[in-house]
């Protein structure tokens, strides 16, 4: 009885790499109405598309009120950031522009898309009309620094390697700086003012970078022939990974000021970051885990036989192997903690979600659901989908996937 | 025995405890200093930890229960509440993702450009989408721009579409329900012999019956004749059909549907689906060319391919990230706080809210989280082990 | 290219572990001065749980600089934050008066938006010196959650709210309707009361944010909505047909809203309260932020000039300057000021003053004498 229709399931020729050209007529034969039910599945697709589309094209160019998020824009990208200290995220921009410029012409020299990347983008949101002249004239500095480090990179690429390399490495902290302030140089800016898309990628990047190395000691911890340390490192991997993200997000605004001793406070954006942390860490640490799976047992016989000590095999034979090969997996880390950052509006944060909430209580803009909610999906969309599309380019880079 | 020649301190093993111990000593004694501040902070505020607060009369209302509920009734049934609002939108979402996860994938393969490009769109835009604007959106730009209860739409059903929510036609159990259970017992019974029988002549024949299909239809022959039998003699089905009116504020009678709960249920099925789809499509790729070439020119034709070769070794390959994608769903279920349906993390943070009681309830909220994932991942490693048996 | 990127990542490894090391060992380390003050504020008092006993909060505010306010970001008229990202509102300029009686200086003010769940914890633990976040006085959180509450601001009663067109006009007829309310507040409890109360069947919709409440029930998802009157008043200005809403002529319960602070230090609760009777003292002396100039220089009135700080030494025995009633009307005004600027009749909401008019008017707000 269940013999019915075996064309159905020729998964077989799926794989074969089209080979030939075909004139339009031939390709939309080929591909659209080779049979007589994928010709009708193709115009029930064309019909469902049309009905779907022509509402939501009509209502974006026609009936949405773009206003709310015209007005707010420097809202909704770094909250309530002071109007006067933005300059200094421009500044962390146009360092990042540097460095991603001196990175292209050192490591992808050849590769244009990068360059379209770096220039195209910051002159083509120059080009937007709603900017300010100030953020318009930064878009355009941003392409002409990453052009700069471009420059530098190519006319002497051998010296340039070290000063990237340190950019590389002092990024971090130097962000962190200039956004944070140093007392008497630049004004502290709290983390209370933190907010909007700045909020989200610092959330972002504070979780990976500091739940890298948690990561690394528990993935080791779980490995490790020490019962006691293993046992404890299982514990908290499966702990953390077996409760969803915006409990240990609950348990860290809540539990944590209890946890600590009275004479210390800490705010509740870093509180956040502890719990986004604490959860990275767990499943940072499976990510290493499966780098670490992946060396075959020569290696550690042969670092053994080397006369290397436990702590030197795994610090300068393993971990380096296992590390380079979960980089592409770390970055989808990345992207999905990026994505998951939204879940501190949960708990009270103005992130980019959380100022979408605040942007919608203006007495002129309630209401407004749809436009805001759109808008900020599509930056969540454009970031995410940058990000792994680079992230796809890395693999095939590093080649990983071909052993 | 030149081992005693090493003196102890530089013996590895005696390092490795003493290390081990040191290690333990200084973890515990971490995790005491976190919990000595907790019960001073707690005790000044005179909170000491108690789950008395657990019987006492909650006071607020839940929209949604399965269970009877009502103000009168105490924290720990509001905490049940919210456990079976979890679990129910959880089992009906997997259900869902999986079936249009498997046919996003199919898609994504498909030599059709048209799909494949839809397919391949879908899984883009969804996956690099936050799930919280997913769900925000599906509320309050789909579930709620439904037509006003006075202005509802009617399909055939009827089944009532409004902003209050979709109510659909459903069966009422009537007096001979029970008896229809057991009769239901008897089939699955029989169903489970037959499947034994069956699997004991493929054994010994070589030949495999189509073991599941016939005790699929045992099964449902069972269920058709009770159903039958009990209609002519007893002179009453054992469901009624229970149809969906309109009556002043409300619908009444069928199956209501919230928005809330079709917003999340839709939000958490269309992404979880674009994460099924790839895993399915990485499972069927996973199988060798050479694996459905060799199918073939045994003479099995493409539905036997599928099923006896294709489909086994991918399963192989799709339940372990399946799993991982289930225990998700289960977990981002607890968005649901954002757009207003009580399931388990939202009933705790109102209860929290009321009691101020943050360290026992954030304790039990994670371990009905926890156990959630436990018995998942417990049946999945089950069912895993068992696959990887058969195949073998 | 792939050897130098492990050579990266390796030093990254090392300065990740470096960072973490810091993270863990506190304020120990040797970062910077300005990571540490910011991400680890230290209170320089021993034992007890943050400041608490008398006078530690109005000295952690002034060794501090500024004073931290819990707010609520998402209410039109109590507390917001405009386009240009400035918090606004008519609790928010209640914290601005504090910050003017303490420091002279009404900017000195640090917001912490505050969900409604949050609230409390965030006071508690010391993380806020005030919570002005339209939060409702009842005797549980007065004595189970450790904290105080100060003079009512804003006496409000909770009111429901339903569309013209759906004929209810008492509460009996909203059986079997749908309620929009907000959760983790005294709302959600008085309404499951009432109805239970008038044995009437409803079903609650509940939502975190006040903002989804009045989306959901613009949208049609609920029969009715509850809440404060004042926010039903204020949010009914900003849904698509304001006309098309009726607010029903019942009073669920009774909502007196004001600051809180924690309990065991009883000086800073008398700032507070002092600080909201100078507001009402102020409008009972006519005096406003543009008379007070005036007032100051030619008044004979004794009790204005002990007001006003120029006879008796009334601001130190809070422990705040002599001047300190002066600077909240003169910075931020008195009590109908900052009503009418965030809730009166030049603002969308214009909201009737009702029992939050001054004693003389017939309403509820009556100061004790400044002397």
């Amino acid at each position: 009885m269940m013999n019915r229709e075996p064309e159905q399931y020729t998964t077989g020729e799926v794989l074969a790499p089209p080979t030939e050209r075909y004139t339009v007529l031939g390709w939309l034969k080929k591909n659209l109405f080779s049979t007589w039910y994928y010709t009708l599945l193709t115009l029930v697709t064309i019909y469902i598309l049309y009905i779907v589309l022509k509402p939501t094209l009509i209502w974006a160019f026609t009936q949405a009120q773009w206003q709310v998020v015209v007005v707010n824009l420097r809202l909704f990208m770094v909250g309530q950031y002071p109007a006067d200290q933005v300059f200094r995220i421009w500044i962390a921009l146009h360092l990042l522009a540097l460095t991603a410029g001196l990175a292209w012409a050192i490591w992808l020299p050849r590769s244009r898309r990068t360059g379209a990347f770096l220039l195209l983008i910051p002159l083509a949101l120059a080009a937007l009309p709603f900017i300010s002249s100030f953020s318009r004239i930064n878009w355009i500095l941003f392409a002409v620094f990453a052009l700069a480090g471009w420059g530098l990179g190519t006319w002497k690429p051998q010296a340039m390697r070290r000063p990237l390399l340190a950019l590389l490495l002092a990024y971090f902290p130097i962000l962190i700086l200039l956004i944070l302030g140093v007392q008497p140089i630049l004004k502290i800016v709290k983390t209370n003012l933190w907010g909007g898309l700045l909020l989200t990628m610092l959330l972002a990047v504070v979780g990976i970078a500091v739940s890298f190395p948690l990561g690394i000691l528990l993935a080791l911890g779980r490995k490790s022939e020490l019962p006691i340390v293993k046992f404890f490192s299982i514990i908290y991997i499966e702990f953390i990974r077996g409760v969803p993200l915006v409990t240990v997000l609950f348990m860290a605004e809540l539990m944590l000021p209890l946890f600590l001793p009275p004479q210390i406070v800490i705010d509740n954006v870093i509180r956040a970051m502890a719990g986004i942390i604490l959860f990275e860490a767990a499943y940072m640490a499976e990510n290493v885990r499966g780098g670490l799976q992946a060396i075959p047992t020569g290696q550690y016989e042969a670092a053994w036989a080397l006369g290397l000590n436990g702590f030197q095999t795994t610090f300068f034979i393993i971990l380096p192997q296992a590390l380079r090969n979960v980089i592409p997996v770390l970055v989808n880390q990345f992207i999905s903690l990026f994505k998951d950052t939204t879940l501190v509006a949960i708990v009270g944060l103005l992130d980019l979600l959380g100022i979408a909430s605040a942007v919608l209580a203006q007495p002129e803009f309630l209401g407004k659901q749809r436009e805001v909610y759109v808008f900020i999906a599509l930056i969540y969309w454009v970031f995410s989908y940058a990000m792994s599309y680079a992230s796809r380019r890395l693999e095939v880079a590093l080649g990983v996937g071909e052993r | 025995m030149n081992e005693t020649s090493i003196p102890f301190w530089r013996d590895e093993r005696v390092l490795k405890w003493v290390a081990q111990i040191v290690f333990l000593i200084a973890t515990l004694a971490f995790l005491w200093y976190l919990y000595h501040n907790m019960i001073t902070a707690l005790a000044q505020r005179g909170l000491l930890p108690s789950f008395h607060f657990l019987s006492l009369t909650a006071g607020f209302d839940i929209g949604q229960h399965l269970i009877s509920y009502s103000r009168n009734s105490t924290y720990g049934r509001a905490f049940i509440v919210g456990i079976l609002n979890t679990l129910e939108v959880s089992a009906v979402g997997i259900v869902f993702a999986t079936i249009l996860g498997i046919i996003v994938g199919v898609m994504r393969l498909s030599t059709n450009w048209l799909i494949n490009k839809i397919a391949s769109l879908y899984i883009e835009i969804i996956r690099n989408v936050p799930l919280l604007v997913l769900l925000v959106f599906w509320y309050t730009g789909v579930f709620l721009q439904m037509p006003r209860l006075k202005e509802a739409k009617f399909l055939p059903g009827p089944t009532i579409i409004s902003n209050r929510g979709i109510a659909m036609p459903w069966g009422k159990p009537t007096a001979t329900w029970h008896t229809y259970l057991y009769i239901l017992l008897i089939g699955l019974i029989l169903a489970a012999i037959v499947w034994w029988r069956l699997t004991l002549i493929g054994k010994r024949t070589g030949r495999t019956p189509l073991v599941s299909a016939w005790s699929t239809l045992t099964f449902l022959g069972m269920a058709v004749l009770g159903w039958l039998a009990l209609t002519l003699f007893a002179h009453q089905a054992p469901l009624a059909p229970d149809l969906p009116y309109i009556k002043g504020l409300r619908t009444v009678g069928g199956l209501e549907l919230t928005p809330e709960f079709m917003a999340l249920f839709s939000g958490l099925v269309f992404y979880t689906a674009a994460f099924i789809a790839e895993v399915v499509r990485a499972g069927i790729q996973s199988v060798s060319k050479g694996q459905i070439e060799a199918a073939r020119a045994l003479g099995l034709n493409g539905f036997q391919t599928l099923r006896l070769v294709v489909f086994p070794q991918a399963l192989r390959v799709i339940v372990p990230p399946m799993t991982s994608q289930y225990l998700n769903l289960t977990k981002n279920s607890s968005l649901a706080v954002f757009i207003g349906f009580p399931d388990l993390y939202s009933v705790a943070g109102t209860i929290h809210n009321q009691t101020g009681r943050a360290v026992e309830v954030t304790t039990l909220m994670m371990a009905v989280y926890l156990s959630f994932s436990l018995v998942t991942s417990v049946f999945m490693n089950w069912y895993n082990k068992k696959i990887r048996l058969v195949e073998r | 290219m792939s050897k130098r990127i492990f050579y990266v990542l390796g030093v990254l490894v090392v300065l990740g572990m470096l960072l973490a090391a810091c993270g863990n060992s506190g304020q120990s380390s040797n970062a910077p001065q300005a990571v540490k003050t910011v991400i680890v504020t230290v209170q320089a008092k021993g034992g007890s749980n943050t400041p608490s006993g008398y006078g530690a909060t109005l000295k952690a505010v002034k060794e501090r600089g500024h004073l931290i306010c819990g707010v609520n970001s998402e209410l039109p008229g109590f507390g917001y934050v405009d386009d240009q990202g400035n918090y606004k509102g008519f609790d928010v300029d209640y914290c601005h008066a504090l910050a003017a009686a303490i420091f002279g200086d009404p900017s000195k003010v640090e917001f912490r938006p505050l969900t409604a769940k949050e609230r409390f914890t965030a006071l508690q633990t010391g993380e806020i010196d005030v919570l002005i976040r339209n939060t409702t006085w009842t005797l549980t959180r007065d004595t189970d959650l450790g904290t105080n509450f100060a003079a009512t601001t804003f006496y409000d009663g909770q009111g429901i709210m339903v569309r013209k067109d759906s004929g209810i006009k008492k509460l009996e007829d909203l059986e079997g309707a749908k309620i929009c309310v907000a959760t983790g507040t005294t709302t959600e409890l008085n309404l499951a009361d009432q109805m239970a109360a008038h044995n009437i069947d409803y079903t609650p919709v509940v939502y975190e944010k006040a903002d989804q409440v009045y989306g959901a029930y613009d949208e049609g998802r609920c029969d009715a909505v509850t809440s404060d009157r004042s926010q039903l008043v204020s949010r009914r200005t900003t849904l698509k047909n304001p006309a098309d809403n009726v607010i029903l002529d019942v009073t669920l319960s009774k909502e007196p809203l004001g600051p809180v602070v924690r309990q065991g230090d009883d000086q800073w609760f008398d700032i507070v309260n002092w600080v909201v009777f100078a507001t009402f003292t102020g409008e009972e002396f006519g005096i406003t932020s543009k008379n007070v100039d005036d007032v100051k220089a030619n008044t004979k009135n004794p009790n204005i000039r002990k007001f006003l700080g120029l006879e008796g030494e009334m601001g130190q025995k809070l422990g705040l300057s002599n001047d300190w009633a002066y600077n909240i009307i003169k910075m931020v005004g008195n009590y109908a000021e900052i009503y009418n600027r965030n809730l009166g009749p030049d603002t969308p909401f214009n909201l009737p003053r009702g029992l939050n008019s001054s004693w003389k008017d017939g309403g509820l707000l009556y100061a004790p004498p400044i002397r």
